[in-house]
């Protein structure tokens, strides 16, 4: 059994998220940074959909009541067990009665912890992810919150260490074009994306990045009929700003998409923290 | 240019992002074929299906991405057919008191039990879902109740809240901000993830709500 001590700004229970209800107006959850999410459990033996805790700027305190086999990947927040720091990235066991803690990390902004067997919560719609724009999932990690483990180890912990590079400072997301949403818009304003700089707000959570900067402005008023969205779609409201979409984000949306995030770059966006600073490079 | 019944036009497939496609569509009729084809055919990598008012999203695993298969599953079906595609018919009960009910009576130029029998005479269609899981967009809405939104959305709407705006109706499932003007409330519990259906109204139900007395 694990017992959360402190969370820090919000630790949330996340899985890989909510897969076919999509139709019901159900978004996809599940961890922000899916990349580092599966990187962590698989160093534990886990299946990649193991529940696992989401870290958001450290803080996040908890004693273990017996021997777990943990990892802790994404925003690098020097791990510390029982104050002896175990690194990044690579699988450790922690002692029965020890206490792990998860510091603030000075760059990136969530940092996963995945623990061999995966965190034993209800699924609600097949997943255990806090969806926080719906309310779906369990709700948000606080202190005295006590976890069992359940059954998801797979396979023996059989990586020492994962090479991961350090998150940059600055990072230019790919960006794969959707030409239909861009027909809305005018030409001069979209060739100059990539060259500008955008700037991420701090009303960013794991709905949407709001960035600021260029106007990307409208030949035509800015609502379109309502369409589906995905992780990584980013959408231009009336304002000019763009909005990228993250895990938690509604299901539709009623403005122009003109692009969507490759793989790689949506974690990336996980990581991206309010100020940080970004530029947009469409694929041909 | 050709009237509706003379050519449906092609479905557009558009690549969005390495794992989806959007699938641009004639009508809502079309959407909805398409949707039903889709979950028939059982394309293996189609993770998620998203009908919206012209448009059919196709979200895939990574990897297992089949877009030609996705392409002849809407080829074979009959995207233009005569007949509608529709579900269960759901039966609302509402108390019309919303908060906004006279204003849409002063806008629409009626009175407020003109508008009750306005809103409540028709069968609607639930289109598709958004916003929050379970909040359909239903169509069929009487012209003479068509309102734009509020200029500024509440902060909070109580859950329940039978809504009009455009030309959509719809009931909010849970307490949200909303943008919608309130005509009335039910009881019933839209969305429940314990229920082995957990939305009342999903893309194809028919809807007909019923006025009671609070």
């Amino acid at each position: 059994m694990i017992e959360v001590i402190s969370t820090g700004p919000l630790t949330l229970v996340e899985d890989l998220g909510r897969v076919g209800h999509a139709a019901l107006g159900v978004p996809p959850s599940g961890a922000a940074d899916r990349g580092s999410f599966r990187l962590a459990n698989r160093l534990v033996g886990n299946r990649e959909r193991a529940a696992g805790f989401e870290v958001t700027l450290g803080g996040f305190t908890a004693r273990f009541d017996a021997p777990v086999t943990v990892a802790v990947t994404g925003a690098a927040c020097d791990p510390r067990v029982d104050g002896v720091s175990v690194g990044m990235n690579g699988p450790v066991t922690v002692r029965r009665g020890a206490t792990l803690r998860l510091h603030t990390p000075p760059r990136g902004l969530r940092s996963y912890v995945a623990l061999r067997g995966g965190l034993d919560v209800r699924p609600v719609l097949g997943s255990r992810s806090t969806d926080v724009l719906s309310g779906l999932g369990p709700a948000p990690v606080a202190a005295g919150d006590k976890f069992l483990l359940a059954d998801e180890a797979v396979h023996p912990v059989l990586v020492d260490l994962a090479p991961v590079p350090p998150v940059p400072r600055s990072s230019t997301l790919e960006v794969m074009p959707v030409l239909d949403g861009q027909r809305w818009f005018r030409d001069d304003d979209l060739h100059a994306m990539p060259a500008g700089d955008y700037v991420v707000g701090s009303d960013s959570n794991r709905v949407a990045l709001r960035l600021g900067g260029r106007q990307i402005r409208s030949e035509r008023r800015g609502e379109v009929p309502p369409s589906g969205l995905v992780p990584g779609a980013i959408q231009i409201p009336p304002n000019g700003q763009p909005v990228v979409f993250l895990a938690d984000h509604p299901i539709t949306g009623g403005y122009p998409v003109i692009g969507v995030l490759g793989t790689a770059s949506q974690d990336t966006a996980a990581q991206l923290r309010p100020g940080d600073t970004l530029r947009l490079r469409f694929a041909s | 240019m050709a009237t509706a019944s003379a050519r449906s036009s092609q479905p557009r497939f558009i690549r969005y992002g390495e794992s989806a496609l959007i699938i641009e569509l004639d009508s809502l009729e079309a959407v909805h074929r398409a949707y039903a084809a889709l979950t028939r055919a059982g394309v293996p990598g189609v993770v998620d299906l998203v009908p919206a008012a012209r448009t059919l999203l196709v979200k895939m695993a990574p990897g297992e991405v089949d877009e030609a298969a996705v392409r002849h599953a809407v080829a074979a079906a009959p995207l233009g057919g005569a007949a509608k595609m529709t579900g269960e018919l759901v039966e609302i009960p509402v108390v019309y008191d919303g908060q906004d009910l006279d204003d849409v009576a002063k806008l629409t130029g009626s009175s407020v039990d003109e508008v009750v029998s306005r809103h409540s005479e028709p069968e609607y269609l639930a289109a598709f879902c958004g916003f929050v899981p379970g909040f359909a967009y239903l169509t069929g809405l009487d012209e003479r109740l068509h309102v734009p939104r509020l200029s500024s959305p509440r902060v909070r709407v109580p859950a329940g809240s039978v809504a009009i705006a455009d030309h959509y109706t719809a009931v909010y499932p849970t307490s949200s901000p909303g943008g919608w003007r309130l005509i009335g409330r039910t009881s019933l519990q839209l969305f429940d993830v314990e229920r082995g259906e957990p939305a009342l109204l999903a893309p194809t139900t028919r809807v007909r709500f019923r006025p009671v007395r609070p």
